[in-house]
């Protein structure tokens, strides 16, 4: 089942707005609170010198200087962007990876992970993680146990990073449908791919930060009139006589 | 690429056997009875004893055999089916050498041929890696079927096996050259591999997490690399050029050829290490490391 | 091949408990999910005001929190020497006796040497009543070293304040401006709204030496040079006032810009000019005759001079139209070009006065006049610490204000909104209570609002009546107290000594403390007899913090999964512009130690101590528990800790009897209570008669309290006739100069104290520090989720520090203040004010702490700045050491720091790193 899918009936994923991304790590955490209470994502040496756990999705923050203007600080979540080309399926042996014909969401089949780690090598993206103390690999799954879950009303069938972000930065739909949010926002902002060259064709989007720092050619404001020749008391009158 | 000891000696070892048995398969390395189970033995000890070093890497071998499954796409896979077949199909072979049965050689040939394709598709895990570009090229299985041919040459005691050494040289000061401009080639920088290269100049503020992970562990290795060119000379002299010298000095006997073999294998340990410290995985760039 | 068959509807939970998160003073709601009776996922509530459904990393983290090793275990008295650690468990019996035989002697004879003071409590309205039944003067929260000058300057200027009183129009703002914003109180709530502006491209600017988070986003970043931010303000307010760009109806309406300015010498000059009834007055437009300020159809006239006396708004105007105030002449001091502000100036007065916006609502004002429609300017702003942690915080805020007020764009449409209980004027607040007399309760509460000197906290032989010198001449408006200076004080036996030390979730040994270093002496100090210089400390935490070595007596606190809370109106709540609000929490698990919940605690103590209001008449307690008292406490008639569900039938709100059915119905309703505001009370609530009906009937205050905005502050101006030399009680002479400065009835700027110094010598550099969105001060770094995020600081320097000095990664820095030195890890950063450098709050722990190993990167790598900050400034010329606060609030001035730096290059760890403290959980291992 390595083989991909030629064309999957939905083509599920996230936009993240990156004009929009305060970097508060609510997403990160919510990631691991959902995951970990059911297959669990294990940390080592919590309370230690040198803690490590494994997380299905991780905010950076990188400083981005213009050509022209003051630099600016960006915050760049990164997770499964569910590939189309997705080379972390097809260098799978065991066939646990794969990608849903359903909905194009890329997973991992636990019970049948040797964890040989090939797929996390295949990633251009750093997407997966080798929990250490199960030895299989562990990756967004895009909340496939959330966003048809009949057990959740339907306004929690999305993803857990999605329905915490405080700034609604992360959004959820079927890009498939050219009509849905996810669609409509990749449109309209201009999303884009990373590492398109790398040609993994992946499904999530980005939308870059809107311009910053705009250049003020804004028209200032003209004075009411000469204060220094009329003096206070002709700014008053001029000022007043505005009633 | 963290160089695991367990994936160097697995690539090593198991290479030098395939090596080996190819030779034996295709009959270049003739012998029976002690000699033959020498050989074979040896042959046989290599490949599975790399085999098992494999294992060790699995994080969950208990799945191991579902490793067969996947050979329509995946070269691991393949290499599992390639290695698996090629074991089964010389044991006639070897023990018709044992036994002095006499098989014909031909009954040796697919095997032989499916030895080097083991080798190859061991290279191919990593050749087929676009997100390692070092690796991402032709040059990666010359060198593994490079090595396997020679480790095999020189432990089967073929005069030939110093012709094998020398063509290492060039192979590998190609492969280093070419590899040391792959991953600019790739033209991958922290500016696409977050898209922000439309907005200027990116450089990391913070890094996701301070703690580390298993990303940095794997695939961010930079310890050592400062060593890489003094490394790779050693390569050189241990695969190649001094294995050569003993092999044009010394008269050819067995022992002779053993001591090459260890110096010889010495030197592909050395080049596998490098093989993967020197590899720059592109997620390297979210981290502001290469 | 196909597929494996996976279950996409798994069984989440057997059941949800929707409570309130604690992991900061937010206070979302949480949907707490149980797996056999174990917390197993928590998610936000969305039905909840506060987060509408989300949280922050904090509170997603709240499951590490909970079941953190570093939780404590049972009482604990100290056995060893102080700091040592070195404790034993004790028995709750034993523990509260002990307690009572330290407490009881000190409220029959001198109540006061009992100081109870506590952190960044959420039950203030219960801590403070049982400090005030016990009658000691010495009571105060978080306040005074967290924002008291942003909640104090917006009091006494538009009776509501920034923190998470107030909030912009969200859905209707065009232009939002942050000035000093890195997450605040209202953590999701801004989040939200920022959210909300980025979906709609409204457009955001943030002021901030700093450019990260709420920052990071803005469109426009102006990078500030901290302390300036009072001459920046200013200056817009010139550019403003020279184009005329101001709102003249707002104002004549709405603020005492009208009121006329007592131009006549002596001890009333500068007042508020008043008529015979002593009411303000203003001159009508129509009649160009005295007019009372709140009559009907009034239009009065801001030009107005009436016997010489001149209005408040031409003083303001002239003031501000000086060419002192020009961007020209601010630029270089602000590092702002003068261009940028004239632009922002110019933006500004666009969206308020051209793309202003209309909501269709009829209102009346208090004056009975009718309007036909809301009108709205959307120009709003924000503003937190950055602004109120230095020593010029209180004007600065002031003068943001001021600049609110003359866009017109407080409370109405697209502005900025004040949250039920707010708006409230300061006479609608207490005065101070401070007169202790043995075995008696105090006769009031301790904090409030003064007017004028004759409310100072002082004894009659002019001393300061309280251990922390709140509302003395040093800090007349110190509204929350001074907690910063509780140690120092007490350790110096100035103005008095005490005896015990009473604390409560403040971190006082780490990172809550000024001078980190000396305080940890002070808390170990004896005097020549071998007593502790202060002799007795009990202390209540829920975790193994760094204070807990430092106390002699340890009452273990639950976690806030296990006991009951309330987050009343009495105190701050969790209201919003359209609804007054309120919430619970209740133990969604038991504990699983010797622990209880303090409040029930201090319950248990006032009863065995025999606090009048603890008792039955039958001598049994008079509350079970604190969730009795949530339910059965009655403040003022009608009145108690909770507006919802009240009366016997629970159908009541905001005034009604006790029900004791009320904590139930909180938690069918989701753990909080919600009282909307009507449609016509929405905005223009300080003058809407329909608003001020509304919360007299929600029980915000007992009539109608319609006031006008203080652009002049009268009770500034008495402070600065006191200090002028009139009336009876007047301050000490090296304290005239400083209150005539700090006391002006107008917004002013002056430099922050500690630039005064620094500058001479050789402090070039400005250090802050910033809240890291998913760390709450220090009691993060025991979550095992979040320390992995946050698991150490660095100094981040800009990119002219970061050159000069030729710094590389994995460098460290010698940073130097006149208070002493750190060496620290360093970063660059290229978004930031070049004279600037920083790094996050609290991240840097002691050794051992927090069961965390002694190698741990948060013990070896990170820092603290607290160590440069002394809680007084520089010796003075006369000697004198003031303290390094807000002249007029006390607020502790974090952000004056200045800095020397140099660099040292890489090293093992920070300095100064000190022993481990002996520990009293087991480390951490297994989560
Ligand atoms: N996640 C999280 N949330 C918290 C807390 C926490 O520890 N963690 N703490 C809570 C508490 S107790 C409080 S008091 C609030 C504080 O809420 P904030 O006031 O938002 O917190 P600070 O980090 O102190 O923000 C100070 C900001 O002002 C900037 N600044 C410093 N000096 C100046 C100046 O002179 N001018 C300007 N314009 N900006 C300046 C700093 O760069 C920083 O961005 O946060 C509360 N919320
Ligand atoms: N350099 C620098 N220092 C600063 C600031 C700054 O900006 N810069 N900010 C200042 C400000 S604004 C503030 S408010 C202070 C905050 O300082 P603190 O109010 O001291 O905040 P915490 O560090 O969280 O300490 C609170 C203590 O409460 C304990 N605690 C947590 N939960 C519970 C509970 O449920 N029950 C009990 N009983 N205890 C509990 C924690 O374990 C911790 O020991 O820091 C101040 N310090
Ligand atoms: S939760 Fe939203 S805002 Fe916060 S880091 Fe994630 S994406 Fe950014
Ligand atoms: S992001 Fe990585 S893990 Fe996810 S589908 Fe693409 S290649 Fe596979
Ligand atoms: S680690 Fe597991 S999922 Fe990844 S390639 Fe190996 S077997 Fe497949
Ligand atoms: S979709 Fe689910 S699994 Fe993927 S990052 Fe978001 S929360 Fe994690
Ligand atoms: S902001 Fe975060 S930590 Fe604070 S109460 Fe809300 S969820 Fe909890
Ligand atoms: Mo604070």
């Amino acid at each position: 089942m390595t083989q991909l899918p030629t064309q999957t009936a939905k083509r599920l994923g996230l936009v993240v707005d990156l004009d929009t991304c305060v970097g508060c790590q609510a997403c990160v955490t919510a990631c691991k609170g959902w995951n970990d209470q059911g297959s669990g994502l294990s940390d080592q040496d919590p309370y230690g010198a040198d803690p490590s756990g494994t997380f299905l999705n991780r905010v950076h923050s990188y400083q981005v200087q213009p050509v022209e203007g003051t630099a600016q600080i960006i915050n760049f979540p990164r997770s499964c962007l569910h590939c189309e080309d997705a080379p972390c399926v097809t260098v799978c042996p065991t066939g646990a990876s794969y990608k849903r014909h359903q909905d194009g969401i890329v997973l991992v089949n636990e019970d049948a992970c040797i964890g040989c780690g090939l797929c996390a090598w295949a990633c251009p993206y750093g997407a997966r993680e080798m929990d250490v103390a199960q030895g299989v690999m562990k990756k967004c799954t895009l909340c496939v146990d959330r966003i048809y879950n009949e057990n959740l009303p339907e306004e929690d069938r999305e993803p857990a990073c999605v329905r915490t972000c405080p700034t609604g930065a992360r959004h959820f739909g079927d890009f498939a449908d050219p009509g849905s949010n996810v669609s409509r926002l990749t449109a309209d902002r201009g999303g884009y791919d990373l590492m398109p060259d790398l040609k993994t064709r992946p499904t999530n989007k980005y939308l870059p930060p809107r311009k910053k720092d705009r250049r003020h050619e804004a028209s200032l404001l003209a004075p009411l009139l000469d204060i220094k020749a009329t003096g206070f008391a002709g700014w008053l009158d001029k000022m007043l006589s505005k009633i | 690429m963290h160089p695991a000891p367990s994936v160097i000696i697995f690539s090593v070892l198991s290479g030098m056997g395939f090596g080996l048995l190819a030779l034996m398969g295709a009959g270049l390395a003739h012998a029976t009875g002690w000699p033959a189970f020498l050989w074979w033995g040896l042959g046989y000890g290599l490949a599975i004893a790399g085999l098992l070093a494999a294992a060790f890497h699995l994080g969950n071998p208990r799945n191991g055999l579902k490793a067969f499954s996947q050979w329509r796409t995946s070269w691991l896979s393949r290499e599992a089916w390639a290695a698996v077949a090629t074991l089964l199909l010389l044991a006639p072979v070897a023990l018709s050498d044992l036994l002095d049965l006499g098989l014909p050689r031909q009954f040796g040939w697919p095997g032989a041929v499916l030895a080097l394709f083991t080798v190859f598709t061991t290279a191919m895990i990593y050749a087929q890696i676009r997100a390692v570009p070092r690796w991402h090229h032709p040059t990666t299985p010359l060198v593994f079927v490079g090595f396997a041919v020679t480790g095999g040459a020189v432990l089967a005691g073929q005069d030939w096996a110093g012709w094998c050494m020398a063509f290492m040289v060039p192979v590998l000061l190609l492969y280093w050259r070419i590899g040391d401009g792959q991953f600019d080639r790739a033209a991958q920088t922290l500016g696409t591999a977050t898209g922000l290269d439309r907005v200027g100049q990116v450089g990391v503020f913070e890094q996701a997490h301070t703690a580390s992970n298993y990303l940095l562990r794997e695939m961010i290795f930079v310890v050592g690399r400062k060593h890489a060119q003094r490394l790779r000379i050693i390569a050189l002299l241990l695969a190649a050029l001094l294995p050569i010298l003993i092999l044009t000095v010394a008269p050819h006997r067995p022992i002779v050829f053993g001591i090459a073999a260890m110096v010889h294998m010495c030197g592909a340990f050395v080049q596998r290490w490098l093989f993967f410290a020197e590899a720059e995985h592109v997620v390297g760039l979210y981290y502001g490391q290469r | 091949m196909n597929a494996p068959i996976l279950n996409t509807s798994p069984v989440i939970s057997d059941e949800v408990r929707k409570t309130t998160c604690y992991m900061c003073a937010c206070r979302c709601g949480i949907n707490v999910h149980l797996r056999e009776g174990r917390v197993s996922y928590i998610e936000g509530n969305r039905d909840h005001p506060v987060n509408k459904g989300v949280l922050c990393a904090k509170g997603a983290s709240g499951i590490m929190q909970i079941h953190a090793p570093s939780r404590l275990r049972a009482p604990l008295r100290r056995v060893g020497p102080r700091g040592s650690g070195a404790f034993e468990e004790i028995s709750w019996d034993e523990a509260l006796d002990l307690a009572v035989s330290w407490m009881k002697p000190l409220r029959e004879t001198a109540p006061e040497k009992l100081a109870f003071f506590t952190g960044r409590d959420q039950s203030q309205s219960f801590t403070g009543w049982w400090a005030q039944a016990f009658g000691t003067p010495n009571y105060a929260a978080h306040g005074g070293f967290c924002s008291v000058n942003m909640a104090a300057a917006g009091i006494y200027t538009i009776g509501g304040a920034f923190w998470e009183f107030g909030a912009p129009d969200w859905e209707r703002t065009k232009l939002f401006v942050m000035f000093g914003v890195a997450e605040d109180h209202d953590s999701n709530p801004i989040k939200i709204g920022l959210g909300k502006l980025k979906a709609r491209g409204a457009r955001v600017i943030g002021v901030n030496p700093v450019r990260t988070g709420y920052n990071a986003i803005a469109d426009d970043w102006y990078g500030i040079t901290p302390g300036t931010d009072g001459l920046l303000i200013l200056s817009l307010i010139h550019c403003l006032l020279v184009a005329g760009k101001v709102d003249l109806t707002y104002l004549a309406q709405f603020t005492n810009a009208p009121l006329l300015v007592n131009a006549a010498e002596g001890p009333e000059k500068g007042l508020i000019l008043k008529n015979a009834e002593s009411q303000p007055f203003v001159i009508d437009r129509r009649t160009g005759q005295p007019a009372p300020w709140d009559g009907k159809g009034v239009e009065p006239d801001l030009g107005a001079v009436y016997q010489g006396h001149r209005t408040v708004f031409q003083h303001m105007a002239e003031r501000y139209l000086s060419p002192d105030h020009a961007p020209e002449a601010v630029a270089a001091r602000c590092g702002i070009p003068a261009a940028r502000i004239h632009a922002l100036a110019a933006e500004l007065a666009d969206v308020a006065f051209n793309q202003s916006i209309e909501i269709q609502q009829e209102w009346t004002d208090f004056r009975g006049n009718h309007h036909a429609s809301m009108p709205g300017r959307p120009v709003s702003f924000h503003a937190m610490r950055g602004i109120s942690a230095h020593s010029n915080g209180f004007q600065t805020a002031r003068a943001l204000h001021l600049l609110q007020i003359i866009l017109g764009t407080v409370e109405v449409p697209g502005g900025f909104r004040l949250k039920p209980p707010y708006p409230k004027p300061v006479d609608a607040h207490p005065t101070p209570h401070f007169t202790a007399a043995p075995g008696k309760p105090l006769s009031g509460p301790h904090l409030g609002y003064v007017r004028g000197p004759e409310q100072l906290a002082l004894k009659e032989d002019g001393t300061p009546a309280r251990i922390d010198k709140a509302f003395t001449w040093e800090n007349p408006f110190s509204a929350h107290g001074l907690m910063h200076m509780l140690i120092p004080n007490a350790h110096a036996g100035d103005p008095y000594r005490i005896d015990t030390l009473f604390l409560y979730m403040a971190n006082m040994a780490w990172n809550s403390s000024m001078n980190t270093s000396r305080v940890l002496q002070m808390l170990t100090d004896k005097d020549e007899d071998g007593e502790y210089v202060i002799p007795r400390i009990i202390y209540s935490d829920a975790y193994a913090s760094e204070m807990v070595a430092y106390a002699d007596l340890i009452l273990p606190d639950t976690t806030y999964m296990e006991r009951h809370d309330c987050i009343s109106l009495l105190d701050r709540p969790i209201s919003e512009p359209d609804a007054a609000g309120d919430s619970i929490r209740w133990p969604v698990t038991e504990p699983d130690r010797d622990v209880r919940a303090f409040q029930t605690v201090l319950l248990d103590l006032g009863h065995r101590l025999g606090l009048a209001p603890m008792v039955a008449a039958d001598g049994s307690p008079r509350y079970k528990d604190y969730a009795d008292y949530i339910q059965n406490h009655i403040r003022r008639p009608g009145v108690g800790p909770l507006i919802g569900f009240r009366g016997a039938a629970g159908d009541e709100q905001g005034r009604g009897d006790a029900n004791p059915d009320q904590i139930a119905a909180y938690i069918r309703n989701g753990g909080f209570y919600q009282a909307h505001v009507p449609p016509e009370a929405a905005f223009y609530k300080p003058w809407n008669a329909a608003y001020q009906d509304w919360a007299v009937k929600t029980s915000f205050y007992e009539s109608p309290q319609p006031y006008l905005f203080s652009i002049w502050s009268e009770p500034m101006r008495k402070f600065q006739l006191a200090a002028e030399g009139h009336g009876p009680i007047q301050p000490p002479t090296h304290l005239r100069a400083r209150l005539k400065q700090a006391m002006d009835p107008l917004p002013i700027w002056y430099p922050p104290y500690g630039d005064l110094e620094a500058k001479g010598w050789g402090y070039p550099v400005h250090a802050l520090t910033q809240r890291p969105m998913d760390m709450y001060h220090s009691w993060g770094s025991q979550n095992a989720w979040l320390r992995q995020i946050r698991g150490k600081n660095y100094l981040y320097l800009p990119t002219r520090l970061w050159q000069e000095n030729a710094f590389k990664a994995g460098d460290y820095a010698r940073v130097i203040s006149p208070n002493g030195g750190i060496t620290v890890p360093v970063a660059h950063m290229a978004a930031l004010n070049e004279n600037t450098v920083w790094t996050w709050n609290a991240i840097g722990k002691r050794k051992a702490a927090w069961a965390l190993a002694e190698g741990a990167a948060e013990a070896t790598e990170g820092f603290l700045l607290n160590h440069l900050i002394s809680e007084l400034l520089p010796e003075k010329s006369d000697g004198l050491r003031y303290s390094n606060s807000d002249p007029v609030t006390g607020q502790a001035a974090w952000f004056d720091l200045r800095v020397r730096i140099e660099n040292v290059g890489p090293k093992p760890q920070s300095e100064p790193s000190f022993p481990p403290i002996p520990r009293v959980v087991p480390k951490g291992t297994a989560r």
